[in-house]
């Protein structure tokens, strides 16, 4: 780890003007995923801004409806809240199944969705990646890859985001509000992560030198019925080989709307859009909730060791949206 | 001072009779201090840089930047290291592993392999500087690949035979009723224990002392004075808590590399491997591939056992993971057939690992005993009941206690092994299918030579002094029953201080010897004082100290089959449309000689059936074939079994003292893992009527073996 | 302000303040083992993959080997070197060493940490992955072993004493539970 310039911010434009001021400046947050970077010579900054002191650690109605959360809230609070909880409890499940008590205590909402991937060619400085090292080339295409992608992704990186707490705020709309020496600006999810294409080390569509500041959960009446699940190799602390949030809202044995995104299976969280468009307005079944998956799978690419994913995913979607429609009919 | 001695009517029944650990209350509190805790003034701290390589050669290290950067006191490599001297046989009867030997050519056999050490002010400056070492290299090609079909696999001896073999292994598969051939394939696992290698290394008056964390004190020194040409009473190695071990912790890099800095630095200079160093160079356990053929009359009776294994080793050390010796135990057959062979591969080199060879070789066995089960319609613990052999299959010796037919038996009773249903794949309950499996457990009883001394102090206390290792198996605290027993005073009489190679030679902390071993040690000597002292008679103020040997009474053990032995039962629940796996409760009933403190053996049984769990499910290190090194080396890559993977698990005894014993013990630290991965994998096919053969038993794994099962 | 790669920190560890300079790159982990010589807190992996490292920062579990010691400034620690009330062990540290909860105890510190965080955790009615509804209507789930093995599960063993671990951390939770019933009443 190289030497670094450490700085506290008092404010949000104070914060920015800090990092502005150093292009090798990153901002910290709960350090969780950074300093652990910085060890094993992936990051290597040589100004850290320290933004945990933000007045950004609340969680608050939204103008409009909904919930505005600060983007140094912790995963635990955010986890904890009791309107996430009651109005969008796929996002606590989502918060719970990731990493662990301790690191949920540190790790930061803000933090979270720009978290890196844990692929570990790319935390291996020893080895390629173009993620890294644009260029370089991407080993996991013809080496150890049974958990990267199957969606989205491109022959220069089939890492996967390993987000929890993005795959619900993904099924939910959520919307990124950041802060730039320019001005504020906004990004839903959706817009926030770049396709991988040829340029798999520029991830988000944040702008030079921004501070993510809050993430709206916009009304989801939906979303009261939601449920997250996660596949994994162990059965607690351990990423996701497969994730699925999701809300259905079923009046008359119809689907009258729905909510699906994937997770560890693409360089993102994963809306799965081409689902809910067959999930909307037909029965709430088994049959078609197979049917939804397929059309979102259809699109799956995947690698000779990692297509089990496609079949996990289909099983995961029929599992979950099944448990959503008999909680319904209880 | 002198004081009365006490009289000596024996306080009995210390051993039996469950007892805290002695230093527990040091550990709680976070007092205990572990190897790289140990304060020391004018302390330099090293960090090792290590090759990026797979194979090749060293043609530069540039240590011109490096040693202008803040801090930086040395760089020791291939071309200054102090010279070594590896042409030896150590304690335990092996040469050096030239991972530990250090910088003493320009070779590169693995990646991961140590090139430099960077010595400076502070751990933060030694790592930034050793991340900054620029070493150039002359690339070579490299294999990697282990396969049981490799032509250049051959036999090794180990410590028991490469090969055995009698009857006509051909002639009794054609002519049996029943036949199973498989493969069986296990990964690279790692010890992975908590707390990594750590070592301080300084000279003090003249004598080299180095402050480590590792299974024998007197091993490690032997190994360092050989190494450095020194004078056996010029070196002392103390390491008192351990934070844990499973065969990895021997001499390796870190306290070579030490003693080497403290030398050329003339100050103490600690050494503390990181997690991702960990996985280069501390040993593993080899992958495994093998084969079982199974032959069976229709009554199931064994007609012919056949089993080869083949694991890999580095170029520059042989290590034979004899995974085939636990047929050799367990079942006769007409035609008995086993072999251990070994290919050669650019990798680190493998080391012994919790339970090495049964822990892979019962995977393999016990899970084809299983398949034989289903084939000859037999309950699995009746096939097994029925190859019970008299004798050692492969010596032909008598056995020193056989009690696996009552672990069988008691252990069927506390499960509900009765009325189980053989067919696979009828019970679920939600979304999960369950299964229950069983297997059997077995591993060698030995004991190592061992010194002790034993000092009846003017106070009326005890004093043990041994060179002892507590890993974390309770030794101090069994030790400390015995020696009370032995002396015929209560527990807190005795004070036991171990970890020290200046008390004298003993044994290691490895092949579920310790405690017998220094046991065994300690009894002598606390017989031979009571016998000494007079009762009513005067302490002198120094006290009288006794001194005992094992030695002799070792070598006067008659040849016998002497094992520990168990019977694993596991139930799991698997959802086939993810491929999860969860183990819902375990039992072991182990026949495993005298239990001194039933506390501490408990968690060593239940811990050992664990890491059962782990290596059927979770553990395996993946190496990249492009690199020749790992893929995501680290705690969160590697998934040893987390609190969520572990339920409720459950570990007894039957009564089964080693009668040549002088404590009755036998030894426990590693039969708990022996067949426990073949337990939780036969329940899985129980569960699904799938069976699995390549452990571990992933997510994944599962989905493809349903061919994507679908819901 | 110019560049600097140290600076002077204070923290408050189990209620006495250390003040210090330190380096920017030393985690909280490194300051308390090799610079204030409180080595109860004990590396694993520095990684925050194994939870050998928790203490408690503001009163929060945390994994002391990713929180850098300058970002530590005044905030207030509790190592497990702070736990017992002179000799009269913490119920927790009481129910390890009755209950056999360790063997090498290199990661038990960080385990009994964890744990007095999960009683308090549990106690605040923080729900788990394992929580079958977390909607606060639902109320907090009572602390079973398969809740207890969840929340714990930050916490690697490699000896694998986790069953004796869940036994310490259910026994200690109903002590406190009796405990606070008691003071209630």
């Amino acid at each position: 780890m190289r030497e670094f310039d450490y700085r506290r911010a008092d404010d949000v434009s104070g914060a920015v003007a800090l990092l502005d001021a150093d292009p090798d400046a990153r901002y910290l947050g709960g350090g969780t995923n950074l300093v652990d970077l910085m060890k094993n010579g992936v990051e290597r900054p040589a100004r850290l801004v320290d933004v945990r002191g933000l007045p950004l650690d609340r969680i608050e109605p939204a103008d409009g409806g909904g919930l505005r959360i600060g983007a140094t809230v912790t995963n635990s609070d955010l986890a904890a809240h009791p309107g996430i909880r009651g109005d969008y409890p796929a996002l606590a499940q989502a918060v719970l199944a990731g990493a662990s008590g301790q690191l949920r205590n540190m790790a930061t909402v803000g933090g979270n969705l720009l978290q890196r991937t844990r692929c570990g060619y790319f935390t291996d400085v020893t080895k390629p990646c173009n993620k890294r090292a644009p260029g370089s080339g991407c080993p996991a295409l013809e080496g150890e890859h049974h958990n990267h992608a199957i969606l989205g992704a491109s022959d220069h990186c089939v890492a996967v985001h390993p987000s929890d707490m993005g795959v619900a705020l993904t099924a939910f709309d959520a919307v990124v509000a950041y802060e730039t020496a320019d001005g504020p600006g906004e990004l839903p999810l959706a817009d926030f992560y770049l396709p991988v294409g040829d340029t798999p080390h520029r991830e988000t569509a944040l702008p030079p030198g921004a501070l993510i500041t809050h993430v709206t959960l916009p009304p989801a009446p939906v979303a009261a019925r939601s449920r997250y699940r996660k596949v994994r190799e162990r059965a607690s602390y351990a990423f996701a080989i497969g994730s699925v949030a999701a809300a259905l809202d079923i009046g008359g044995g119809v689907v009258r709307q729905s909510r699906l995104a994937f997770g560890a299976v693409a360089s993102r969280p994963w809306r799965a859009h081409a689902a809910e468009r067959v999930l909307n307005g037909a029965p709430a079944t088994a049959e078609y909730f197979a049917a939804a998956a397929d059309a979102e799978l259809a699109a799956a690419r995947p690698l000779p060791d990692n297509g089990y994913k496609v079949t996990l995913m289909r099983n995961l979607v029929v599992a979950v949206l099944s448990e959503l429609a008999e909680e319904t009919a209880r | 001072m002198t004081t009365a001695t006490t009289g000596v009517t024996p306080i009995t029944g210390a051993v039996g009779t469950a007892h805290t650990r002695v230093e527990g209350r040091a550990k709680v509190t976070g007092a205990a201090r572990y190897a790289g805790e140990i304060p020391f003034a004018e302390l330099a701290h090293g960090w090792l840089a290590l090759s990026t390589v797979s194979r090749g050669r060293i043609l530069s290290v540039e240590t011109g930047p490096v040693l202008a950067m803040p801090g930086v006191l040395t760089v020791l490599h291939h071309g200054n290291a102090p010279r070594l001297d590896t042409d030896y046989i150590g304690m335990l009867g092996v040469p050096p592993d030239p991972t530990a030997a250090v910088f003493q050519n320009d070779r590169v056999p693995h990646a991961g392999w140590p090139v430099a050490l960077v010595v400076a002010e502070t751990p933060e400056q030694a790592r930034e500087a050793a991340e900054a070492l620029v070493v150039t290299y002359e690339r070579e090609p490299h294999d990697i690949e282990l396969t049981a079909g490799r032509p250049d696999a051959h036999p090794v001896d180990g410590h028991m035979p490469g090969m055995t073999e009698k009857g006509d292994i051909e002639a009794e598969l054609a002519a049996s009723a029943h036949v199973v051939d498989e493969e069986y394939t296990t990964p690279e696992e790692h010890h992975a224990m908590m707390e990594p290698h750590a070592a301080t290394a300084l000279w003090d008056g003249g004598r080299l002392e180095v402050v480590d964390s590792n299974q024998g004190t007197t091993w490690v020194a032997d190994e360092l004075t050989r190494m450095f040409s020194l004078d056996p009473s010029a070196v002392r190695v103390r390491s008192e808590h351990i934070g844990g071990g499973f065969g990895s912790k021997g001499v390796r890099a870190h306290q070579v590399s030490a003693v080497m800095a403290a030398t050329v630095l003339q100050r103490p200079v600690r050494v503390v491997l990181t997690r991702r160093q960990m996985f280069s160079l501390t040993g593993y356990r080899s992958p495994t591939a093998q084969r079982v053929r199974l032959g069976a009359g229709t009554d199931g009776r064994l007609r012919a056992l056949d089993h080869r294994s083949v694991n890999q080793t580095s170029t520059v050390w042989e290590f034979v993971e004899p995974s085939a010796g636990v047929a050799r135990v367990m079942y006769d057959a007409d035609a008995h057939r086993t072999s251990n062979e070994v290919v050669r591969l650019d990798v680190p080199s493998p080391t012994w690992m919790r339970g090495p060879g049964e822990a892979p070789g019962s995977f393999a066995l016990e899970a084809a005993l299983d398949e034989l089960a289903e084939r000859c319609g037999i309950d699995p613990i009746e096939l097994r009941l029925r190859n019970e052999p008299e004798r050692g299959p492969v010596s032909g010796l008598p056995f020193a206690g056989r009690n696996l037919a009552a672990c069988f038996r008691e252990g069927a009773r506390r499960f509900g092994w009765a009325g189980r249903d053989p067919r696979p794949g009828t019970r679920r309950e939600g979304r999960w299918l369950l299964g229950t499996g069983t297997a059997a457990a077995s591993f060698p009883a030995g004991a190592l030579p061992s010194t002790a001394s034993v000092t009846a102090e003017a106070d009326g206390t005890h004093t043990v002094r041994i060179a002892a290792a507590d890993i974390g198996t309770g030794a101090r605290t069994a030790l400390t029953l015995v020696a009370a027993d032995a002396l015929g005073v209560a527990t807190d009489r005795v004070r036991v201080r171990i970890g020290d190679s200046d008390f004298g030679p003993a044994g290691i902390a490895g092949g579920s010897m310790g405690t017998r071993s220094w046991a065994w040690a300690i009894t002598a000597a606390a017989r031979e004082l009571r016998d000494r002292l007079v009762p009513g008679g005067t302490i002198p103020p120094e006290g009288v100290t006794v001194r005992s040997d094992t030695t002799a009474a070792l070598g006067a053990l008659a040849q016998k089959e002497r094992h520990s032995f168990g019977a694993q039962f596991a139930e799991v629940a698997v959802d086939v449309t993810t491929g999860e796996v969860r183990v819902r409760r375990m039992l072991g009933i182990f026949a495993a000689g005298r239990i001194v403190n039933p506390l501490t053996a408990r968690g060593q049984l239940v811990g050992g059936m664990t890491w059962g769990i782990s290596m059927a499910l979770h553990e395996e290190a993946v190496r990249d074939r492009a690199s020749g090194g790992l893929y995501g080396p680290d705690l969160a890559g590697y998934h040893v079994a987390g609190h969520a993977d572990v339920p409720e698990i459950e570990a007894d005894w039957v009564d089964d003292p080693d009668p040549e014993d002088p404590v009755g013990i036998k030894g426990i630290g590693e039969v708990g893992i022996v067949g426990a991965a073949a337990a939780v994998a036969n329940a899985v096919w129980h569960a699904t009527g799938v069976r699995h053969r390549n452990l571990p038993i992933r997510p994944d794994r599962v989905l493809r073996a349903q061919g994507g099962a679908r819901v | 302000m110019a560049p600097s790669t140290s600076s002077s920190v204070t923290l408050n560890i189990n209620g006495e303040k250390h003040t210090l300079s330190v380096d920017h790159r030393t985690t909280l982990l490194d300051a308390l083992r090799e610079r204030l010589d409180l080595t109860g807190t004990k590396k694993g992996c520095d990684h925050g993959q194994c939870g050998a490292c928790t203490v408690l920062v503001d009163g929060r579990r945390t994994v002391s080997c990713l929180q850098l010691a300058v970002a530590s400034d005044e905030r207030e620690i509790t190592t497990v070197e702070g736990l017992a009330d002179g000799d009269r062990l913490h119920p927790v540290q009481q129910a390890f060493l009755d209950l056999d909860g360790f063997q090498c105890g290199y990661c038990t510190p960080g385990q009994i940490c964890s744990a007095i965080a999960v009683i308090e955790e549990h106690a605040a009615g923080w729900p788990s992955a394992v929580t079958e509804d977390v909607r606060p209507e639902a109320g907090p789930p009572p602390l079973t072993p398969e809740e207890i093995r969840e929340r714990m599960s930050g916490n690697l063993c490699r000896c694998s004493a986790y069953v004796q671990i869940v036994q310490a951390v259910a026994r200690a939770a109903d002590e406190n539970r009796t405990e606070t019933e008691e003071t209630a009443a």
